[in-house]
C-alpha cells in the first residue's frame, strides 16, 4: 500500500509572528520557515507504517512556492521515498489544495492519505476533511492512534471530552493530532541521501482544477493587547483582590 | 438570508457552543436548527426552546448516530438547497463535519470566526491568534465555523420553534463508530465554566496536580484545565488541554498555576475576563497577560489560598 503525505512550509513554530505595518499579512521575509509541525507527525506516522511492513511507499507532496522543495527534502531525509512539488506562487486555499490532492490521489492511488490536522499559519483545519469529501473516503480526523489491519484502518480521535474510535474502510484519510507520535530528526547521512531521492515538479495547470481563491483577506491586524496587571505580594493580598472582584466571598 | 445551524449534542442535551453559534447566525439572517442523530427526542425538545430559532429540522436515523461526518455531510448538503449559510460551533465535531460539507458544496469554509462584519465579511484568528484577519467570501453559499467564546450565548429557554422531521439520511458505508472514552466529571465543562483553575509542568507529577489544583478548583466550583506541557508529561488527560491545539476558553476568571505562558497556551485563554497567575519565575510570559500576579512557590501558595478562600 502506498501512503500520500501532503506537507506545508510555514513560519517556524518558534518564531513569533509579526503583523506587517501595512496590514496585508504576517511578515515572512527573512524569517525561519519549517515544515508544519502536524505534517511532521504525518510524515513520521507514514514512515512508521512502512517500518512495520504495512506500507510499501511513502510519497510526500507540497503545494506552494519553489522553496517548499526544502520542506520536501526534509520529509525525504526523515524517510519518505519520493516527493512531488506542485509549484504555485499564488496562495492556494484549502479547497484548492484539496482539489489538487484529489487529482494526485487519482494518479497515485494511495491506500491512505495522512495530513496534519491544521497548518499553524492559517489555522483552518479543513484540507483533510475536504479531500475526504472529494474522494468520498472515510475521514479519521485528529488522530492519536492509527492501526491498519486488512482493508480497514482504526483511528482513535482526540475529541472534546476524551477520545473516540472509528473504523474506516481503505482507502481513507487520516489527520494527525499532537500526540500521535514524536517525529524523528533526520540524521546527517539521511539528509545527504535525501538529495538524490526523486522529486517531481508539477504545476496546478497539469491537473485542470479550479483553484481560484474564494476568500479575500481585507486586512490583518494585531490582536487587542491586554493591559499590564498588578502583582500582589502574598496570599493574603491575593485573597483580598479576588474578594474585591467577586471571585471569593 | 436563511441560516442553518448544526446543533452540537451528546444525545441527551444541547451543548453550550450551539448557543453562541445561534447568536453569530442571527447576525446574518433567520436561523433554523438541524438536530441530527439517533434517538434525539430530548435534544429536539431542548433545541426548540432556544431563543431565536425559527424551525428545528430533525433527522433521526441510525446512520446519524455519533455524528459521523461521512453520513452527516451529504444530508446537510441536501438541506442546503434552501439555505444561504451553514454554521457549526468550532468544536471537534463541528470541525470534523463542516469542511466536508463545504467541499461537497464547492465552498471555501471560513473557520473559527470571531465576528460578523457584514453578510460576506468576517474576522478570524490566524497564527494561533497572534494576528486577526478580516476576510471576505465570494461564495454564494457560506460554510462557517464559530468560535464559541467570541459570541454571547443565545438564551436556551424562551423560544418555541416548530419541529419538522427531515428524511434522506443514509449510511455512506465507509466508516463505523467503534467506541469512545469520555471522561465523566462532577466539575463544570472547561468551555462553559465561569472559573477555570489550570495547572502546568511546574506541578511536577500527576499526584501533585490532583493534590494541589483540584482542591482549589472544587472550593471555587471551577473547571480544571492544563497546559500542553502538563498534558504531554502525562499529569492529566488530553481533554484538559487549553491552548491553540486544545480548547479555547474565555471564563470570567482563569487561574494559571505553574504555567509559564507559551504562546500556544496564551492563544487558548487570553480572552478570559480576569487572569490570575501564580508562578515561581517572575519573568514568565504569563505575567504579561495576567491581571493579578503572585510570584512564589505554588506548593506553598496554592494550599494556603485554598485554605483561606
Amino acid at each position: 500500500m502506498k501512503v500520500l503525505v501532503p506537507v506545508k512550509r510555514v513560519l517556524d513554530y518558534n518564531v513569533k509572528p509579526r503583523v506587517k505595518a501595512d496590514g496585508t499579512g504576517v511578515d515572512l521575509a527573512n524569517v525561519k520557515m519549517s515544515m508544519n509541525p502536524f505534517d511532521e507527525i504525518a510524515v513520521e506516522e507514514a514512515i512508521r507504517l512502512k517500518e512495520k511492513g504495512v506500507v510499501t511507499e511513502v510519497v510526500v507532496v507540497s503545494i506552494g512556492e519553489a522553496k517548499a522543495q526544502e520542506t520536501l527534502r526534509t520529509a525525504l531525509a526523515m524517510g519518505a521515498d519520493r516527493a512531488i512539488l506542485v509549484t504555485s506562487d499564488a496562495k492556494v486555499e484549502p479547497l484548492g489544495v484539496a482539489k489538487l490532492l484529489k487529482a494526485l490521489a487519482d494518479e497515485e492511488l494511495p491506500g491512505l492519505v495522512i495530513l496534519g490536522k491544521q497548518a499553524i499559519d492559517d489555522d483552518n483545519n479543513q484540507t483533510g476533511q475536504m479531500l475526504a469529501a472529494l474522494t468520498g473516503w472515510g475521514q479519521g480526523t485528529f488522530a492519536s492512534k492509527v492501526d491498519v489491519e486488512g482493508d480497514f484502518v482504526t483511528v482513535t480521535r482526540e475529541v472534546d471530552g476524551g477520545a473516540e474510535t472509528e473504523k474506516l474502510k481503505l482507502p481513507a484519510i487520516v489527520t494527525t493530532d499532537l500526540r500521535l507520535n514524536e517525529p524523528r530528526y533526520a540524521s546527517l547521512p539521511n539528509i545527504m541521501k535525501a538529495k538524490s531521492k526523486p522529486l517531481a515538479n508539477r504545476t496546478p495547470a497539469d491537473f485542470g482544477v479550479d483553484i481560484a481563491p474564494r476568500l479575500t483577506t481585507l486586512k490583518v491586524v494585531e490582536p487587542a493587547k491586554r493591559s499590564a496587571g498588578i502583582k500582589v505580594a502574598d496570599v493574603e493580598e491575593l485573597v483580598g483582590t479576588l474578594k474585591a472582584i467577586g471571585v471569593a466571598k | 438570508m436563511k441560516m442553518l445551524v448544526w446543533v452540537e449534542h451528546d444525545g441527551a442535551t444541547v451543548k453550550d457552543a450551539t448557543l453562541s453559534t445561534v447568536t453569530a447566525a442571527t447576525k446574518l439572517g433567520a436561523v433554523d436548527l438541524l438536530v441530527a442523530g439517533a434517538g434525539v427526542g430530548a435534544v429536539t425538545e431542548a433545541a426548540a426552546k432556544i431563543a431565536g430559532a425559527g424551525k428545528v429540522l430533525v433527522a433521526d436515523d441510525a446512520a446519524l448516530a455519533h455524528a459521523l461526518a461521512e453520513n452527516v455531510a451529504p444530508l446537510v448538503v441536501t438541506l442546503m438547497a434552501g439555505y444561504d449559510a451553514f454554521l457549526v460551533p468550532a468544536t471537534t465535531n463541528g470541525k470534523n463535519i463542516a469542511p466536508r460539507v463545504a467541499a461537497l458544496l464547492d465552498v471555501m469554509q471560513i473557520s473559527d470566526i470571531l465576528s460578523v462584519e457584514s453578510a460576506d465579511t468576517f474576522t478570524r484568528p490566524i497564527y494561533a491568534g497572534n494576528a486577526i484577519a478580516t476576510v471576505q467570501s465570494s461564495d454564494a453559499k457560506k460554510v462557517i465555523s464559530v468560535r464559541g467564546t467570541a459570541f454571547k450565548k443565545a438564551a436556551a429557554e424562551g423560544g418555541s420553534a416548530a419541529v419538522e422531521p427531515v428524511s434522506g439520511a443514509c449510511d455512506a458505508g465507509v466508516s463505523t463508530y467503534v467506541g469512545s472514552e469520555i471522561a465523566k466529571s462532577e466539575r463544570p465543562e472547561l468551555t462553559s465554566a465561569k472559573i477555570i483553575v489550570s495547572g502546568g509542568r511546574a506541578l511536577q507529577s500527576s499526584e501533585n496536580f490532583h493534590a494541589i489544583i483540584e482542591p482549589l478548583a472544587d472550593k471555587l466550583g471551577a473547571a480544571v484545565g492544563a497546559s500542553r506541557a502538563a498534558v504531554d508529561a502525562g499529569y492529566v488527560p488530553n481533554d484538559y488541554q487549553v491552548g491553540q491545539t486544545g480548547k479555547i476558553v474565555a471564563p470570567e476568571v482563569y487561574i494559571a498555576i505553574g504555567i509559564s505562558g507559551a504562546i500556544q497556551h496564551l492563544a487558548g485563554m487570553k480572552d478570559s475576563e480576569t487572569i490570575v497567575a501564580i508562578n515561581m519565575d517572575e519573568d514568565a510570559p504569563i505575567f504579561h497577560v495576567a491581571d493579578i500576579g503572585l510570584v512564589g512557590d505554588l506548593f506553598k501558595i496554592v494550599p494556603e489560598l485554598t485554605e483561606m478562600l
